[in-house]
Parts: structure tokens; C-alpha cells; sequence
């Protein structure tokens, strides 16, 4: 033990609102996997492919059409910092989904830059995942995966990948960017699923 | 090869703080008792790793500052206004308390010595610091290699090392040493006062044609603006070896 | 530019808990654009869930390592085509 090293200032969650082996933080950290994308808005699409009758895009203009909210969420990196009442501005993914017909029972989101992540396609439904663009009031900053990222706050946050561009529909579950090493592939932080054998 | 990089897993070891020196306003240097030191090559670093009473951990990395002939290790920290470790390590510790730490780490950004120069270093803020270790290696090899540091900082109480550089550069061993102050410099001052740019490292480092080596370390977008403009000037691109600290230089 | 970069110095630690050769100097192949360097001249990303290493070049993914805080590390390579070690 470290004499005298408090970190970074911290509370355990006994709230009941934060997850096991969380710590609370003010600031919002930013991870990264690789350099930051910088994605023209012209160029900038949304799709839904793989297990649909015909795959869909939207571009910016239309995206920004569909009816979108605003939700007050936490969220909990495996990294171990929650941050509580995080105001985002979003669509969510039960919009988009209402425009393709499909028979998936798991998505991959994948990204400007590589990152994919996968999902059942019940926890993206049902008012659970929205495709963000707004973070406190602003749009959302490049570091944080503006122009848009995926938003699942019930899973760890490594799940609501950044730079989102569309999602993938499968019969099977396959592993994304992180679970295919050694992170859990469902990731609840309740249940402190971080890696494989959780 | 000078100096026993150890291969294989690294453990983590706990350290005594033996002393420290406070360096300027914003940096220390920690001289760390390590009994099972087993030596460590110029340029390379440590991990630093801090535990809270209920279990939190902080890891940084940091670059060794001592030369391997000293036989201690020196680390030298500059206090991040809202860092999480340097503040600590620049504030709490006191002589006598633990530093977990492993190392010694990197086998890339080193210099021994026997490579040959000229070599140019170009160090920004604390990025100074693994450049002190190969400075302060070459003048106890004393092998007159051409070496050269060009050393940005903001103004000159932000110096580093300030009157040992200078005393090194006096020696007449080959060891050069160029000051450039970014944001204000004392009246008088016959130093450079300017961001570090491809003019200037015409005018302090060696020509393309003398194949020189190169290290820079500091901030990322420092390095990488000067390890770019090094290219631009013809140098050797396996020549440059980069060590970036990140977005606040470490 | 990109602030959160860093050097393959910056996964020298973790790397030399899973190999048993100083990892920083081997020279790697690129296996997205060709590119041979060090594995000391990448670019790495190491504030994430894991340590992201790569290729400076064309940023593929070369390496990546995930620690599980305890006794498990994960380790990616495919990105790396091949791989020269010196003893």
C-alpha cells in the first residue's frame, strides 16, 4: 500500500446505483483503441445489414430527421470508473430497427477506424440502445466517438462503441474487438462480467 | 550489450525513497534504493505502480534519469496540475517510504554508446529526462561521440537540469547543449525563443549526410511534429527513435 | 494529430510479461501494408481495456494485449505477418 495515495477522487458505490468494483469519477475519461476518425458529416452513413430482407442506410441528413431524445443515464467502463446522470441526445435503436425486417437474435456494431462489438439484438431493443450524437448538451465531441456512437449504458461501457456505423445482423453471436480478447462477450457490470469465465 | 537488460518477466519490487531533489517548482527527482537493482541501459524507464487503501491502483510509466554507470536509480517527475500519480509522487513521498515499481523497460529508446554518433537529442518539457540519462552516460563513457541536445521548454525556470547540462556542455567531450524558451525568455538571454521547427533543427543538429541518430521525447504532438520535420530534413526514418509521452508530456 | 499516441516503449511492459525476448526491438512485418519496422517504432494505444499496438505506417492493428488486472493476459498478433528476434 501506497502511504498517503488517495487516486483520483473516487466514492465506492453503497448507492445502490453503482456496480460492483466501480469507483464514481467526475471527469469523463477517454479510452481509445487507435487513432481518432474523422469522418466528413457528407460522407457519414448509417447502415443495418447481414440477416435483413434488405439492408438499410441513412445518411446524416436523414439520420437527424428520425425522432430522437434525450436520456439521463449512468455508465460503467470495465476500466472500473461509473459516472453517474450522463445526459446524451440520441436516436433510439428501435427506430432504426422498425425499418428493416429481420429474424437476427444478435447485431455486431461496427465502426469508422475497425472497433466491432457485439450484442444480443434484445439488448439494443426495447428502449435500451440509442445511436448518440449529443452529450451534455453539445454535440458529441470526435474523442468521445462523434459524430455518433452506439449508447448501451446497461453494459459495460466497452459495448457502446464509438464512431458507430451501422450494425450487422447474425444468427450467431460473434466475438467483437475485446471479446474476442478475453472480455466478456455479454458484459453486465451487475454481474461483473469483464472477461472470459465471469 | 552494456548493461543487464533483464529478459523474461518483469516483477513488481517494492523501492525505498532515499532521497529527493526538488529540481525546479514543478519537478523532483526521486533516488530510489533498489538492492535488486540489476542495472539499466540510458533511455529506458520504469512502471510506477500506486495502491490505495481500498485496493484502487494507478499505474504511470517513468523514465529513468540516473546513468547506468551511478548504480542507483533516479527518476525524475514532473507534477501534472491535475495528474493522478505525479502530484503524489512529487508531493507526498518522503525519504523513507515504498515505490512499487518494475522495470528496467525498453530495449528501443536507448543509447549505449557504441552505435556511434553524431547523435542529436530533442527533448520538450520532460521529455528531458531519458535524454539526462544517455547526457549523463556519455560523459562517463567518455568516448567524445558528437552528441547534441536541443531542449525546449516554456521559460527558464522550467529547465531542467539547467546548470548540470551546462557544466556537461563545458567539458569539451563532444556534449553540446541548445536551450529554446517557447514562451518568455530573460532579458539577455542568448538562447533560442521559438518552438522547435525545421529551421532550427537546421541550425542545431547535424546534416542528413552525416547519418546521425536521433531521439526525441516529449509530448506526443511535440515529438511527432519534430520527428516529421527531421524526416523532411532527409534524415534516416530508422534513424529517429520517438518516445511520445502522451497529451501532457508525462 | 493525435494526442493519445504513444510509442511501442509504451506496451514494453506488458509484452515482457508474455515473451521471453525483449519485445521492443523485434522487427515486425506489417501484415495489412508490408511496412517492417521495430515493434519500438509503432504507434500504441494504451488507454483502453487493453493495449492496442499499431503499424505506424497504415495504423493496422499489429499486437494486442489484455490483462485481466490478475494472472491472465491475452495476446492478439495477427496483424504481424512475421516476427525477427535477436538473442
Amino acid at each position: 500500500m501506497s502511504r498517503g495515495f488517495q487516486g483520483r477522487r473516487r466514492e465506492e458505490g453503497d448507492s445502490g446505483r453503482v456496480p460492483p468494483g466501480q469507483y464514481l469519477v467526475d471527469d469523463f475519461p477517454v479510452l481509445s483503441a487507435g487513432p481518432t476518425p474523422h469522418t466528413p458529416l457528407e460522407e457519414w452513413t448509417f447502415t443495418i445489414s447481414g440477416e435483413v430482407a434488405e439492408p438499410k442506410t441513412w445518411t446524416w441528413e436523414e439520420f437527424r430527421a428520425l425522432p430522437s431524445e434525450t436520456i439521463t443515464k449512468d455508465i460503467h467502463c470495465v476500466t472500473k470508473w461509473s459516472k453517474l446522470d450522463t445526459v446524451w441526445e440520441g436516436v433510439s435503436v428501435d427506430t432504426l430497427l422498425a425499418e428493416v425486417e429481420h429474424d437476427a437474435a444478435y447485431v455486431v456494431a461496427f465502426c469508422d477506424g475497425g472497433y466491432t462489438t457485439n450484442l444480443p439484438l434484445e439488448d439494443v431493443s426495447d428502449g435500451k440502445a440509442w445511436i448518440a450524437f449529443g452529450y451534455d448538451g453539445e454535440p458529441l465531441d470526435p474523442e468521445h466517438g462523434g459524430p455518433a456512437r452506439l449508447l448501451v449504458p446497461h453494459l459495460y461501457f466497452w459495448k457502446s462503441a464509438k464512431w458507430v456505423r451501422g450494425l450487422r445482423l447474425s444468427d450467431h453471436d460473434e466475438p467483437g474487438f475485446w471479446e474476442a480478447l478475453g472480455y466478456h462477450m455479454y458484459g453486465d457490470p451487475w454481474r461483473e462480467q469483464r472477461y472470459w469465465g465471469d | 550489450m552494456a548493461g543487464a537488460a533483464v529478459l523474461g518477466r518483469l516483477t513488481w519490487q517494492l523501492c525505498e525513497v532515499a532521497e529527493l531533489v526538488e529540481e525546479t517548482p514543478q519537478v523532483k527527482t526521486l533516488v530510489l534504493g533498489a538492492p535488486d537493482w540489476p542495472g539499466h541501459r540510458a533511455g529506458q524507464h520504469v512502471d510506477v505502480r500506486l495502491t490505495a487503501e481500498d485496493g484502487y491502483q494507478a499505474q504511470r510509466s517513468y523514465s529513468i534519469a540516473s546513468a547506468p554507470e551511478e548504480g542507483r536509480l533516479a527518476l525524475t517527475v514532473e507534477r501534472l496540475a491535475d495528474g493522478e500519480v505525479s502530484p503524489y509522487l512529487a508531493d507526498v513521498l518522503v525519504v523513507g517510504d515504498k515505490l512499487e515499481l518494475r522495470g528496467p523497460i525498453g530495449g528501443y529508446f536507448v543509447w549505449d554508446g557504441e552505435e556511434g554518433g553524431p547523435v542529436l537529442l530533442v527533448g520538450g518539457g520532460s521529455g528531458v529526462v531519458p535524454l539526462m540519462a544517455m547526457a549523463r552516460h556519455h560523459a562517463a563513457l567518455g568516448n567524445g561521440t558528437p552528441m547534441r541536445l536541443l531542449y525546449s521548454a516554456k521559460r527558464l525556470d522550467d529547465v531542467i537540469y539547467r546548470k548540470e547540462l551546462e557544466e556537461l556542455a563545458a567539458r569539451g567531450d563532444g556534449f553540446e547543449a541548445f536551450f529554446t524558451l517557447t514562451r518568455d525568455q530573460p532579458e539577455g538571454w542568448q538562447g533560442f525563443g521559438r518552438r522547435v521547427d525545421r529551421a532550427l533543427l537546421a541550425k542545431v543538429g547535424w546534416p542528413a549526410a552525416d547519418d546521425p541518430h536521433a531521439f526525441v521525447c516529449g509530448p506526443t504532438g511535440f515529438v511527432e511534429a519534430v520527428a516529421s520535420a527531421l524526416v523532411e530534413s532527409g534524415l534516416s526514418p530508422g534513424r529517429i527513435k520517438t518516445e511520445r509521452f502522451g497529451p501532457t508530456g508525462g | 494529430m493525435q494526442d493519445m499516441r504513444l510509442d511501442g516503449n509504451a506496451a514494453a511492459g506488458d509484452l515482457e510479461q508474455i515473451f521471453a525476448f525483449e519485445v521492443t526491438t523485434a522487427i515486425g512485418t506489417c501484415a495489412n501494408c508490408g511496412a517492417v519496422g521495430a515493434v519500438g517504432g509503432t504507434n500504441v494505444y494504451a488507454q483502453a481495456p487493453g493495449i492496442v499496438v499499431r503499424c505506424p505506417a497504415c495504423e493496422g492493428v499489429l499486437i494486442r494485449v489484455a490483462h485481466d488486472g490478475d494472472s491472465r493476459y491475452w495476446l492478439e498478433m495477427t496483424g504481424v505477418r512475421s516476427l525477427e528476434v535477436r538473442r
